[in-house]
């Protein structure tokens, strides 16, 4: 019986025009968005069983685009494994799964990085009691690394280029690095910002860990979809950007209903008030406005689920506007 | 004559409290050694476990009386000195411990799939029970019903197998995988001592290939190469493709374990079953396996635990299982850094479904083998 439905569905298949994702996501109701099985601050269940996070917000930012509705999404946990054959496939429409855009990802494995939403890299964090402020004063130290990884070919690289010596400690997972830190069984641990600040954040007394400043190596995350669907790209594409660019022009979930009688051109652009930008998505022309209203500028979903007031205390950093010493920048809206 | 026969009572040193220690505990100088060692580790250790788990412990409210929604609240955060273990999470989380994202209006679909489960298993591990053949018949139907229950239809609005999580999904995942391979094992292992050589090697690959490969690959396989077979549209639900592979392992194991029951049947009981003039079928049903599976009780229950506890690995391909909600939680920011406390609930739960199921093991080696023995009388 199974099989006869899978051969009826092939010939459906054969005679119907494939229809894009958009049209799919709108048919079937409800977007269909990947996430980790649970990173503090990017994509986690709330006590309430709610996803929140960075993440979750990008997810959340995309249905509000096409619906109109911040609960019209359906969240699907993938691995660092599962990730890219469960976007491939077609079982979600999009991945917000704090995925390093490389030049393989994004050409060979046939998937569309439509931005950043996360600029990390990789850092160190020691002992306040090391008395070190900067990674060159590292020599001789007993470092903590995950095996395998990218990290670890980073690493040999900053020590070498910099002409100082370590020992390395392998391990496994997040986990194993926290525990052999904070027994003092290694100085220094090394994996990306975001990670180190929510291993200081489990520590006991925080205030006992210092991140060094020094980054080193480029980890831009951020969502991606399936190559070839470029009208499904924009939508993500420019959801994302819709939030960056609320930022810039200073719109906030408070003041945005105000905003919709401002002076200020790109404003009125970009809350639908002016011009058909929402049509040329297929989209409502007050996607943009839904999405400030529900989920907030790029700016208050970073403060919420990030930010220096959230345990994490990851500072803007380069996630910080082009305007204030970062590198967040989106291209105009008109 | 009653003096003569006097009953002269054993020497005190062998019998009563004192008897037993010096034979079990204290019976030569290395005996006695190891002994006093182990009591000094346990008091050492169960004090300090007593303390931490339940003394000094937040159940729901810190030392200072508040209820408790972070971890920064928690007593041992606030005070390293006079804090235990931090139970609130496991009480704040417990919902989505025990049903994962099920929505709140519909849990009571899932709350009376388990008490139905109760009821289904009843028959099942009491043979006793009156009216057993009624509940027999409602065992039979209940994986149907729970079927449309949980998953709905029949009525039931649908609620999507991404929303099930937790305890839920260990449960699904370990019943159905040990309920389905039960019977598929017995006919691989039927299969396998075949005298037909196409059957006999069909379920010997099977078998075979299955053993070799870890269930971690097959668990890949089911949810990462199968959807890429199946052409687009086709949307096979991610918690049946992990259960295929589930089944498939189990069912694997579960014949080999069966087949060694089998070879240990002496071969007069199959020649006396084929001069009664019984068939195949009926030989093997009512003669051969009902002594094979007597005797492979421990094997099959052990082969059930270990299938219990290795369904967390379902988390590598994105489902949340009990261990999964532990992980997630403890990616929350609220809660960062309970690690303890999470992995101990997790533990505590799995070591008391497994034990269960060890004891029942027990309880149906004892009864059967009287059983035996007294129809042998």
């Amino acid at each position: 019986m199974k099989k006869l439905l899978s051969i009826f569905a092939v010939v459906a298949f054969a005679f119907s025009a494939h229809a894009g994702t958009l049209d799919d996501v709108k048919n079937r109701g409800f977007l269909k968005c990947g996430v980790t099985t649970g990173l503090a601050g990017f994509a986690a269940p709330d006590d309430s069983g709610e996803w929140a996070g960075l993440d979750a917000d990008m997810c959340r930012a995309v249905a509000v685009a096409v619906f109109g509705d911040r609960s019209k999404v359906e969240f699907i946990t993938t691995t660092g494994k599962s990730r890219f054959p469960t976007l491939a496939s077609g079982e979600v429409d999009m991945l917000a799964r704090n995925t390093t855009w490389t030049i393989s990802r994004d050409v060979n494995l046939g998937f569309e990085f439509v931005g950043v939403n996360f600029y990390d890299g990789q850092g160190f964090m020691v002992p306040s009691a090391l008395g070190v402020s900067s990674a060159t004063e590292l020599d001789g130290a007993t470092v903590c690394i995950q095996t395998g990884t990218t990290t670890e070919l980073n690493l040999a690289d900053f020590f070498r280029l910099n002409g100082i010596s370590y020992e390395a400690l392998p391990i496994e997972t997040n986990d194993e690095g926290k525990e052999n830190l904070f027994a003092g069984r290694c100085d220094v641990y090394t994996t990306d910002a975001s990670g180190l600040s929510s291993t200081r954040a489990a520590a006991s007394n925080p205030d006992k860990w210092v991140v060094l400043p020094e980054i080193i190596s480029k980890e831009p995350l951020g969502p991606l979809v399936r190559h070839g669907d470029h009208q499904w790209g924009d939508v993500v594409r420019w959801s994302l950007n819709a939030m960056i660019i609320a930022e810039e022009l200073g719109i906030t979930s408070e003041n945005v209903d105000a905003q919709m009688s401002s002076n200020v051109p790109e404003v009125l652009r970009l809350l639908g008030v002016e011009g058909n930008y929402g049509e040329m998505l297929e989209l409502s022309n007050d996607w943009a406005y839904q999405i400030i209203k529900q989920i907030g500028n790029y700016s208050e979903s970073y403060e919420a689920n990030v930010g220096p007031d959230t345990p994490l205390e990851i500072a803007r950093g380069l996630n910080a506007l082009w305007t204030q010493g970062g590198i967040l920048y989106a291209p105009p809206f008109r | 004559m009653s003096e003569m026969n006097e009953v002269r009572k054993p020497p005190v040193a062998t019998t009563g409290i004192i008897g037993w220690l010096r034979i079990n505990l204290f019976f030569n100088w290395t005996n006695s050694l190891i002994t006093l060692f182990v009591v000094y580790c346990l008091y050492q250790f169960i004090p300090w476990i007593l303390d931490w788990t339940i003394f000094s412990a937040d159940f729901k409210y810190n030392y200072l009386g508040e209820q408790i929604t972070n971890q920064e609240m928690c007593s041992r955060n606030l005070d390293p000195e006079n804090g235990g273990a931090c139970w609130a999470v496991i009480y704040v989380r417990f919902y989505q411990f025990i049903y994962g994202f099920y929505p709140k209006v519909e849990v009571w679909r899932v709350n009376l799939a388990y008490i139905m489960l109760a009821f289904a298993l009843l028959p099942l591990l009491y043979t006793k029970l009156p009216y057993r053949k009624y509940f027999l018949y409602f065992t039979y139907i209940f994986p149907v019903i729970a079927y449309f229950l949980l998953n709905g239809g029949l009525g039931f609005t649908e609620v999507s197998t991404n929303k099930w999580g937790g305890l839920l999904v260990t449960l699904v995942l370990g019943c159905t995988g040990i309920a389905l391979a039960f019977p598929i094992g017995i006919m691989l292992a039927l299969g396998r001592r075949s005298k037909l050589p196409v059957i006999s090697m069909m379920c010997t690959l099977f078998i075979e290939f299955i053993r070799g490969v870890p269930l971690i690959t097959l668990l890949f396989f089911g949810m990462v190469m199968l959807p890429l077979f199946l052409p687009e549209g086709i949307d096979m639900d991610g918690l049946v493709r992990v259960l295929v592979a589930v089944t498939l392992f189990q069912s694997a194991y579960m014949a080999e374990v069966i087949r060694g029951g089998l070879q240990a049947i002496p071969p007069g009981q199959y020649e006396a079953a084929k001069s009664l003039g019984m068939s195949y079928w009926r030989m093997n049903l009512l003669i051969i396996l009902p002594q094979a599976i007597r005797i492979s009780i421990p094997p099959i229950v052990n082969t059930s635990i270990g299938l219990f506890k290795d369904t967390t690995l379902v988390i590598i391909v994105g489902i949340l299982d009990l261990l999964g909600i532990g992980r997630g939680t403890l990616a929350d920011t609220n809660w960062l850094g309970l690690s303890y406390e999470i992995y101990f609930f997790v533990s505590l739960v799995f070591f008391i479904f497994t034990f269960g199921m060890s004891r029942y093991s027990l309880y149906l080696e004892k009864k059967l083998k009287t059983g035996i023995n007294m129809g042998a009388d």
